[in-house]
């Protein structure tokens, strides 16, 4: 598979007048194109500085992100994040929420609205463009966030533990609906998360973190006797539970 | 969708007597509630007059209902009442309008420099505690006994207090939400238009609020040392003439204006909530 990010050597660590409290130290790990990654690590491990490394919302201390786009330039990726929490605001209707980065960028050309609006007819939003984001159930509000990461066409999208806020039964039909959306569209995807079966439902491979200072424990590839990757089929496949034993085991060592 | 609109028509179609029940004892509480301030505002009117009438206090110190209504009558009859009433009411909004601009502007740049908060922040404090009355001699010196020493009088009373209430509530505003504007490519400056102003209204509203109110208290306190006309000059020289009915009116005058600028504001509030 081809390669898209390089990370090698990464190291950050966070300052207070308390002392330095080192977050992520040697995190080395390719990410392919077009693949689902999944991140997993005890919390406080430095996975969410890790995403933020990636989205170069801060630098690192250490270490390069080497880069090699399919179309042979160098640029770095445009890059989605997906938050915990989907902060749609409550003083925009949901399209001015999800055009929201367009609107950053001063890019809200027709082609790009009518992109926002074809996004929206095919996620079942579209009737709900004038409504307030308090007007949706939270499965639909996570659904508008997916929409608003996805209206920039980003190249890698980033996903920091974005079902953690729903209650269970939402969780597990939103992360599916979520990831069958990500799956069609082909986007490099990289998920960070706490639950070890949403990781091996939704990853192609699985890096798994160790204790603060976070480094890469090991690379877990997920292969799964499956008809269709969708997180509700995976969970039912054979090797599921060989997968999550083999996980929780390299987490507890 | 279809789910939720059979819903909606259901719990139309079926309203249930605890329902109405609910409806009828919450209407019956705010009926209870809007009578019970009438019959106090009533009965301390009636027993001013009544005390009055009876000598238990004198009406020449104390006025009455009856008297502040005839003084009230005279100011119109002469025409003073619009001139003094609009006088003070003009100086108020001309303060709270730039005590707001100057305030929103002012926390802006603060929250733009955290280097800047920090080092005024001493100064934002002292100067907010500071007793503004202690301010306006010298004002009179600095600008002169015209509209002028009134409206910075005003000023000074609501800044500072609106300043760091403002400041307070931008620093307030969620992490997370500024997160979000830097992953989709914004600047500091998103942030500030997309997120924090907009974030804010709530609050700058119920700064507002606080801000006529205080506008008022410095106007009067600046028409007390300066003015030849406004309420607060009707005050002063109705208590050096000893014509305490002018004054208590002028009093009475004043807290209608009060409440009828908080309306304004709790009125705004209320359009924003619906919109």
């Amino acid at each position: 598979m081809e390669m898209l990010l390089r990370l090698k050597n990464i190291g950050y660590s966070y300052h207070s007048l308390k002392g330095e409290i080192p977050a992520l130290k040697d995190v080395s790990f390719d990410v392919h194109n077009g693949e689902f990654l999944a991140i997993v690590g005890p919390s406080g491990c430095g996975k969410s500085t890790l995403l933020s490394i990636i989205a170069r919302l801060i630098n690192p201390e250490s270490g390069t992100i080497f880069v090699e786009n399919p179309d042979g330039l160098i640029h770095y990726p445009k890059i989605g994040y997906m938050l915990q929490h989907d902060h749609l605001f409550e003083w925009r209707n949901i399209f001015q929420n999800v055009s929201l980065g367009l609107e950053l960028k001063h890019q809200l050309t027709p082609t790009n609205i009518a992109y926002v609006n074809q996004l929206l007819a095919s996620y079942g939003l579209d009737e709900f463009k004038e409504k307030k984001p308090s007007e949706l159930s939270g499965g639909m509000r996570q659904r508008a966030a997916l929409i608003r990461t996805l209206a920039i066409k980003p190249d890698i999208l980033l996903l920091d533990e974005p079902f953690s806020a729903l209650d269970y039964q939402t969780r597990l039909s939103v992360s599916s609906d979520i990831c069958n959306i990500i799956r069609k569209t082909g986007k490099t995807a990289i998920l960070i998360t706490h639950d070890l079966s949403e990781a091996i439902s939704i990853a192609d491979r699985i890096v798994v973190l160790s204790k603060r200072p976070g480094t890469v424990k090991c690379i877990i590839p997920i292969q799964l006797t499956v008809t269709e990757k969708t997180p509700m089929e995976s969970r039912n496949a054979v090797e599921f539970r060989d997968y999550f034993n083999l996980l929780w085991k390299e987490l507890e060592s | 969708m279809n789910e939720i609109v059979t819903n909606i028509t259901l719990r139309k179609a079926q309203v249930s007597a605890e329902q109405l029940n609910f409806v009828k004892s919450h209407k019956k509480y705010h009926f209870t509630i809007t009578l019970s301030r009438w019959i106090i505002l009533f009965l301390f009117l009636f027993l001013w007059e009544i005390s009055t009438d009876l000598k238990w206090i004198d009406g020449f110190f104390f006025s009455s209902p009856k008297r502040v209504f005839l003084c009230l009558y005279k100011l119109f009859v002469e025409q003073e009442l619009f001139l003094h009433c609009g006088i003070t009411l003009f100086e108020t909004l001309i303060s709270f309008f730039l005590v707001t601009f100057m305030s929103i502007f002012i926390a802006t740049m603060l929250w733009y420099s955290q280097k800047m908060a920090d080092i005024l922040e001493p100064f934002l404090v002292i100067l907010n505690s500071l007793p503004k009355s202690a301010l306006a001699p010298l004002f009179i010196v600095w600008l002169g006994t015209g509209m002028k020493t009134i409206i910075v009088a005003g000023i000074s009373v609501a800044l500072f207090g609106s300043i760091i209430s403002l400041y307070t509530g931008f620093k307030q505003i969620d992490k997370e939400e500024m997160k979000l504007i830097y992953t989709l490519q914004g600047t500091k400056k998103d942030v500030l238009t997309k997120v924090v102003i907009p974030g804010s209204v709530p609050l700058l509203l119920s700064s507002m609020k606080v801000n006529i109110g205080l506008a008022l208290v410095g106007v009067v306190i600046g028409e007390f040392l300066s003015a030849r006309r406004g309420l607060g000059y009707l005050i002063i020289y109705g208590s050096q003439v000893f014509q305490l009915d002018l004054v208590i009116t002028s009093i009475i005058i004043l807290c209608v204006i009060a409440m009828g600028l908080y309306l304004c504001i709790q009125y705004l509030e209320h359009y924003y909530k619906k919109l």
